[in-house]
C-alpha cells in the first residue's frame, strides 16, 4: 500500500481486497465486551477537520480510539485556522507534534494531495470538495460485500448529483478497480462534461437501469443546485430521479439500497425505502467504523492482525 | 554623431543568418557589415541577433502589490528574458484608469531604466465594467497609451465594449479583451475537460473565451475597429480568428508561452504533485490538442505574436489549496527559451519567424514607435543577443523577478540571453544585468 490514502485510485486490487478482508477480521472484535486493540499505543493521529461533518469525525475517532491511538480532534472553527493560519502553518504545526497520521476534512478539493507534501505521517482524505471520500467508498464496498459477496461482475447504479459528489468518484473507481460494473444516472446538468472517459456507463434513465441492478446508490442532493438551474425543481427532481416504493418494487429480491447520508428525504429517497430492509443505510455507518480501523491499521504499519486479535 | 562613442557587436548572426559585425553609435544602428570597429566590442560570436523583444503583456504589479513585483524588480526580469518594452496591465491598485496612475508606472519604468514601459490603461472605471475610464487622457498623457485593457477580468457587457472599440479609434488605440464570459465561468479552477471532471474542480470551459471572442470578432467588424484578444488558449478561439481574418477584419491575438507548452494533465500528475498551484493560470492551462492548434496558429500568423502575461505572486499566495490560489505564472525570463523549445525545435518557426511574433507584431499592435525594428542601418539599436546552443535547468532562485511562480523549475529549457541592448546601452551582458 502507498503511504497515504487520498484517492480511491490510490489502491491496487490486491490492496482494496486488503483491506476489506482486515475489516472482516476486525469486524470480529466489534462484537467483544472489550472493543480495543493495542495495536496503534503511542501513535497519534490527528483529525484535521476543515468542514463540520460530526458523522466521520466520529467515526475517525472512534476508528482510531479502538485501535488504542492517541487522537487529537483539530477543527477549523475557533482554531487558528479561522483567524487566517494557512493550510500549510497548520500542517507545519501537526508536523511539530508528531502526527503518524492526520485525517483531514476540507472544502477545497485536492486540500488532502497539498498537506502530504508538507508532512510526514500518513494522510488520510476524509473527503475533499467535489473530488474524493476514499474511506466511503471502501464502507460501501465492505457492505456490498458482506450483503452480495464478491463484488466481481456486481451491477452497481449510483444515482444523483455525480458532478458534486465525491463519494460517486471514490465509488466509481474503487468498485471498477474490484470488478463491479458501475452505471451512473442523473440528469445531463449533474455529470461532468467528460464522464464518458471514466471507468462506468451513464445512464439518464432510472427507471431502465432498476431491474439490472444489484445495487442501487443514491446520492444526497442539495435543493439549492436548482438555484443555478442544474434542474428545473424539487419536484421535478424526485420525480425523474428519487428513489420512492414503486421503483424499488422494480428491483429484484435481493438488490440492495445504499446512501452516504445526510439524507434528504422525500427529495432522492423516500422514507419508506431508507427504513425498508433492503436499505443498508444504518449498516454503512457501523461499517465504517470497521473499515476505517482498518484503513489506520495497515497504514500504520500494523503488524500480524490475526495474532493480536487471538490475544 | 561620429563624436559620440561607438559600439560594435561582432560576429552576431541578425535572425539566425550568417555572421555579420552590427556598428552602434547614438543609439542607433549605423553599419551592418564586415570588418566592423568601434570603441567598444561585444563578442557576439555564435549568438543570434534578434530585435529587442516587445511584451503585450506584463503585469509589474506596482503600484499596490510591491510584495510581488514591481516596476524595477519586473523590468529586470524583462531585460533579462530579452525584452527592451513591455506592456505594464492596468490591474494594479489603485487600478491604472487615470492620467495620473499610468504617468506614475510610466515614469517608474523611465527611472528603472532596464526596458521600456509602456502603461496599459483600463478600459472601465475600477475594472469594475460599469463605465468608461477617461480613455483620451491616457492617451494624451506623457504615457501615450494606446492599449487599453481591463485584463483579469473581461469587458462582457456588449454595449459597454462596443463603445469602447468606438471610442479609442480617436487616438488609434486599440482594446485588448480578456475573453472570458463570467457567468460560465464562475468559481472556476481549470480547464472544464476530462481532469476537471476526475480532480473536482469547477470548469472553465473553451466556450467561455470562445464565445465573447466571437462576439467582439463581430462587434469590431461592426464598428470598424480594431480588436486585440489576449492570451488565446483554445483550439476554437483560434478558428473563430482565422475566420475573423479571413474577412479582412482589423483583429490580432497573442498567445503564451505557457500555453504553447503545458497542459491541464499537468494539474493531476506532475513531479511537484497534483493540485500544485503552480500551474493555475488564467485561462487556464488546456489540452495537447488545444496546444498543437495554438503553435500551428502562431506559426501560420492566425495568431500575430507571443504575450508573456507575466503574472508575479509572492510565495504565501500559491502556497495553498489549489481554490484559494491565486492565477498566474511569471514568464518574462523564459519566454524565449519556451517559444525556442515549442516554436523552432519543432521547425514551425525560423528566427526571423521569432523576431516578428515576439517583436515587430507586439510592437506594430501597440503602436510603440522605436520598437520591433529590423536590426539594420537607421534603426534603433533595441538587439538581443541569444545563444541558442545552451541549455540549462530552470533556476527561479536566479531570477529577477520578486516571485518565483514559475511552472519551469526543474526543467530544462533551450538558449540563454546573453545580452540585451536598449538603444545602444547593455542593460544585460554575459546574462547578467548590466
Amino acid at each position: 500500500m502507498k503511504r497515504h490514502l487520498i484517492s480511491a485510485a490510490d489502491l491496487s486490487r490486491d490492496d482494496a481486497l486488503l483491506i476489506l478482508d482486515t475489516a472482516d477480521e476486525l469486524a470480529k472484535i466489534s462484537d467483544r465486551s472489550i472493543k480495543k486493540l493495542p495495536t496503534l499505543r503511542g501513535r497519534t493521529v490527528v483529525n484535521l477537520f476543515f468542514e463540520d461533518s460530526t458523522r466521520t469525525r466520529i467515526s475517525f475517532e472512534a476508528a482510531a480510539k479502538r485501535l488504542s491511538a492517541d487522537v487529537i480532534n483539530f477543527s477549523a472553527k475557533g482554531s487558528s485556522v479561522s483567524k487566517g493560519e494557512s493550510l500549510k502553518d497548520t500542517a507545519l504545526t501537526l508536523e511539530a507534534m508528531g502526527a503518524d497520521a492526520v485525517v483531514i476534512r476540507h472544502s477545497a478539493s485536492g486540500a488532502p494531495h497539498r498537506l502530504a507534501g508538507w508532512v510526514r505521517g500518513s494522510v488520510v482524505n476524509a473527503g475533499d470538495g467535489t473530488h474524493e471520500h476514499p474511506t466511503q467508498a471502501l464502507l460501501d464496498a465492505f457492505t456490498m460485500r458482506r450483503r452480495l459477496g464478491p463484488l466481481d461482475g456486481r451491477k452497481v447504479t449510483i444515482v444523483g448529483d455525480v458532478l458534486h459528489s465525491r463519494v460517486a468518484r471514490s465509488n466509481v473507481l474503487l468498485l471498477s478497480t474490484l470488478g463491479a460494473e458501475v452505471t451512473l444516472v442523473a440528469p445531463p446538468t449533474l455529470l461532468p462534461v467528460n464522464v464518458g472517459s471514466w471507468p462506468c456507463e451513464v445512464s439518464y434513465d432510472l427507471d431502465a437501469m432498476l431491474p439490472k441492478s444489484d445495487v442501487v446508490m443514491m446520492l444526497r442532493v442539495q435543493r439549492e443546485r436548482m438555484n443555478a438551474a442544474f434542474f428545473p425543481t424539487e419536484r421535478e427532481y424526485s420525480r425523474r430521479y428519487g428513489l420512492d416504493r414503486d421503483r424499488v418494487a422494480r428491483m429484484h429480491d435481493d438488490a440492495i439500497v445504499m446512501h452516504p447520508g445526510p439524507m434528504n428525504r422525500g427529495m432522492e429517497i423516500a422514507a419508506e425505502v431508507a427504513d425498508s430492509p433492503r436499505s443498508t443505510i444504518v449498516e454503512q455507518v457501523a461499517n465504517g467504523v470497521t473499515t476505517r480501523m482498518a484503513v489506520l491499521y495497515l497504514l500504520l504499519g500494523g503488524a500480524d492482525l490475526g495474532g493480536e486479535i487471538r490475544q | 554623431m561620429s563624436e559620440q562613442r561607438s559600439t560594435v557587436v561582432r560576429g552576431a548572426r541578425i535572425l539566425g543568418g550568417e555572421p555579420a559585425d552590427i556598428l552602434i553609435r547614438g543609439g542607433i544602428v549605423e553599419e551592418v557589415g564586415q570588418g566592423l570597429t568601434g570603441d567598444e566590442t561585444i563578442d557576439a560570436r555564435g549568438l543570434i541577433a534578434l530585435p529587442g523583444l516587445v511584451d503585450l503583456h506584463t503585469h509589474l504589479r506596482e503600484p499596490g502589490r510591491e510584495d510581488a513585483e514591481t516596476v524595477e524588480t519586473g523590468t529586470r526580469a524583462a531585460a533579462l528574458g530579452g525584452y527592451t518594452a513591455v506592456h505594464a496591465m492596468a490591474n494594479t491598485d489603485p487600478v491604472a484608469d487615470t492620467a495620473g496612475v499610468v504617468e506614475q508606472v510610466w515614469r517608474l519604468g523611465q527611472e528603472a531604466g532596464h526596458c521600456d514601459v509602456r502603461p496599459v490603461g483600463a478600459v472601465t472605471v475600477g475594472l469594475e465594467g460599469e463605465r468608461l475610464a477617461e480613455l483620451g487622457a491616457m492617451a494624451d498623457s506623457a504615457a501615450q497609451v494606446r492599449v487599453f485593457s481591463d485584463d483579469g477580468k473581461c469587458v462582457s457587457d456588449a454595449v459597454l465594449m462596443r463603445r469602447a472599440l468606438e471610442y479609442v479609434k480617436a487616438f488609434d488605440g486599440v482594446i485588448a479583451q480578456h475573453a472570458q464570459e463570467p457567468r460560465l465561468t464562475a468559481g472556476a479552477q481549470m480547464n472544464e475537460g476530462a481532469v476537471s471532471g476526475r480532480l473536482g474542480l469547477t470548469g472553465w470551459p473553451a466556450v467561455a473565451e470562445e464565445a465573447i471572442i466571437a462576439r467582439d470578432c463581430l462587434l469590431a467588424a461592426h464598428v470598424g475597429s480594431r480588436l486585440h484578444v489576449c492570451h488565446v488558449s483554445t483550439a476554437g478561439s483560434v478558428e473563430i480568428i482565422r475566420w475573423a481574418k479571413s474577412k479582412g477584419w482589423d483583429v490580432t491575438a497573442e498567445v503564451t508561452p505557457h500555453h504553447l507548452l503545458l497542459t491541464d494533465d499537468l494539474v493531476e500528475d506532475s513531479p511537484v504533485g497534483a493540485y500544485n498551484p503552480i500551474y493555475k493560470v488564467n485561462p487556464p492551462l488546456r489540452t495537447r490538442a488545444d496546444v498543437e492548434a495554438l503553435r500551428l496558429a502562431l506559426a501560420d500568423g492566425t495568431i500575430d505574436c507571443v504575450a508573456t502575461d507575466h503574472a508575479p505572486h509572492p510565495v504565501e499566495d500559491k502556497e495553498t489549496e489549489w481554490s484559494a490560489a491565486a492565477m498566474g505564472m511569471i514568464g518574462l525570463e523564459t519566454a524565449l527559451s519556451v517559444v525556442h523549445e515549442a516554436m523552432v525545435e519543432t521547425g514551425l518557426l525560423d528566427w526571423s519567424g521569432v523576431a516578428e511574433r515576439m517583436s515587430y507584431a507586439p510592437a506594430r499592435i501597440g503602436r510603440l514607435a522605436g520598437h520591433g525594428r529590423p536590426v539594420e542601418a537607421g534603426a534603433p539599436a533595441n538587439i538581443t543577443l541569444y545563444d541558442a546552443s545552451a541549455r540549462a535547468g530552470v533556476d527561479p532562485s536566479a531570477f529577477a523577478s520578486r516571485s518565483r511562480n514559475t511552472p519551469y523549475e526543474g526543467r530544462t529549457l533551450p538558449g540563454r540571453v546573453v545580452a540585451t541592448l536598449l538603444r545602444g546601452r547593455p542593460t544585460v551582458l554575459d546574462g547578467k544585468l548590466v
